[in-house]
């Protein structure tokens, strides 16, 4: 059946695959500063590809066809390049073109080209945003529009972000082509806060694309997974947030049903978690305690291990991590967060006037949790937060199971009073 | 938004090593403040034991620890935003070391060196 698959469906799923691993490989020999270079060929090969296959079929090894033709463009531009600069500028001796020999797309230069441009794309001068829609696009191929869908953001809105953070990528000195150790580690907090955020963007997306949200999901994996493969970026750090990043996937089936809502934690069924991502999760939470160090990976990545237990002391554990995360770093989600763990530990009575004190009014999921911590003694209040945090929430899923717990207590309040 | 010290001081030696449920306590304490995002720093404990503790006083005398001398002791600190020190008290109020073991809690305007 295998001849029946057009290069149509293959196509774009190689170049997902394929592209920014291409750009990368192409950016150390033209450098960063001429990014556009390295892309441009690598459109350029699958052009070329969409032309031949159609025509030709598809051949045996699709990826080494597209690499051998990457490699002849970038040749061909280098010689171009050459006879300009000898014929024309005199300038530059040809022995400074010495690419012709390494030019070479192995499985470690690969690797290698992808960890030096991750690095390199993870420019502490770019905001969190404009930092997510680039490494979408450069490390894993995302066209515009792609990105767009994924922060439900208009298309210009992402054009802008993408120059601006291009800008400072090539006004940026940084050499693709030498990966050291002082520059890992001035910059390995920037590449896990962007692969984290990438991760969380696509776990918690406002997008209702469950295919892109997973592949955002499936992304970060991939980036990370090529941190652990080098000594100097296999940190603890680095092994905390796979940790993390494998058990929140382990659930990614079990939290949207067949209807593409959200489905509650308590109300997931947990025979749609992924045991073997819960256990590689198990594996790399083990390799992150190696040292004595503790980040907010290492918390988070603890707080969603005791989520996959059954553990009778589950949640004050859970609770304990929390108030050690929220003593690194305040978050109006982790203060959130931590006071649905006190009530789970200390029920939900004595919960509320914890969750009072944290004065979030703004924040839909403020509400969200004073509607389900009064539902047990205060039906009415309950409904009346539950509707404050409809009023505020802007995910249309979101309110429709908000609707449905106002619904649900609007009838159990029936039948307790009339 | 001011800053205030809050200094915990203990009543018996004894209580310095607190249980695990006495331990948890008093997280649940601290994470609840920072919740509010009330937590400017979040201190220190000061060993009280031998070896970590001496008092230097005039002409060179060296005592062990505070603790010989005086009964109350100083176990560490916290430092916390708030409107005013009447916000501070509150929170104060509500640490459970006054439930579990006794001691006071001195709370301190923190005016900045700079």
């Amino acid at each position: 059946m295998k001849e029946t698959r057009s290069y149509n469906e293959l196509l774009p799923h190689l170049f997902r695959q394929e592209y920014a691993k291409m750009t990368a490989v192409l950016c150390r020999h033209f450098g960063l500063r001429h990014i556009e270079i390295a892309e441009d060929i690598a459109s350029d090969t699958f052009l070329k590809a969409s032309e031949h296959w159609a025509i030709n079929g598809i051949p045996e090894n699709p990826a080494a066809w597209l690499y051998t033709v990457a490699r002849n463009k970038a040749k061909d531009y280098f010689k171009h390049i050459s006879v300009f600069e000898t014929k024309i500028r005199h300038g530059l001796k040809p022995d400074n073109h010495k690419w012709e020999n390494d030019f070479e797309f192995h499985e470690e230069i690969i690797s290698d080209s992808q960890l030096a441009m991750i690095f390199a794309v993870c420019n502490p001068a770019n905001n969190p945003e404009s930092q997510i829609a680039l490494a979408l696009q450069i490390l894993c191929g995302f066209s515009v529009e792609e990105i767009a869908n994924a922060f439900l953001t208009k298309t210009e809105t992402v054009k802008k972000r993408l120059q601006r953070a291009r800008n400072n990528l090539r006004n940026d000195d940084f050499q693709v082509e030498t990966l050291t150790g002082p520059e890992i580690r001035s910059r390995s907090d920037t590449v896990l806060k962007t692969l984290y955020l990438l991760f969380n963007e696509g776990y918690f997306s406002k997008s209702n694309h469950q295919f892109i949200r997973k592949e955002l999901c499936s992304e970060a994996v991939r980036l990370i997974l090529i941190l652990t493969e080098n000594p100097l970026t296999n940190t603890s750090q680095t092994n905390a947030l796979l940790a993390l990043m494998c058990f929140q996937s382990s659930r990614i089936e079990a939290r949207i049903n067949e209807k593409g809502e959200a489905v509650l934690f308590d109300e997931q069924d947990q025979n749609r978690w992924d045991k073997s991502l819960i256990e590689k999760g198990n594996y790399y939470l083990i390799n992150a305690t190696n040292g004595n160090e503790i980040s907010k990976y290492h918390l988070e990545a603890g707080i969603a291990y005791w989520h996959t237990t059954d553990d009778k002391n589950k949640w004050r554990n859970i609770l304990q991590l929390y108030n050690q995360l929220i003593l690194i770093e305040y978050s109006p989600i982790t203060a959130l967060n931590r006071t649905f763990a006190f009530s789970k530990v200390y029920g939900q009575e004595r919960a509320i006037s914890e969750a009072e004190q944290l004065h979030l009014m703004e924040h839909n999921q403020y509400h969200g949790l004073l509607g389900y911590l009064y539902t047990p003694s205060n039906i009415p209040k309950a409904i009346e937060y539950y509707e404050q945090a409809v009023k505020l929430t802007t995910s249309e899923t979101e309110k429709q199971t908000l609707n449905r717990k106002i619904e649900r207590l609007k009838r159990k309040d029936d039948g307790q009073y009339r | 938004m001011k800053e205030f010290a809050l200094i915990f001081r203990l009543r018996d030696i004894a209580d310095f090593k607190p249980s695990p449920e006495q331990m948890q306590e008093r997280m649940n304490w601290l994470g609840s403040i920072a919740a509010q995002n009330k937590l400017a720093d979040k201190g220190n404990t000061l060993l009280p034991v031998p070896g970590s503790a001496k008092t230097v006083k005039p002409n060179n005398v060296v005592t062990d620890g505070p603790y010989t001398e005086i009964k109350e002791f100083i176990s560490g600190y916290i430092v916390v935003k708030a409107e005013n020190i009447d916000e501070a008290v509150e929170i104060a109020k509500a640490n459970p070391i006054f439930g579990q073991v006794g001691g006071n809690i001195e709370v301190r305007e923190v005016l900045k060196r700079d």
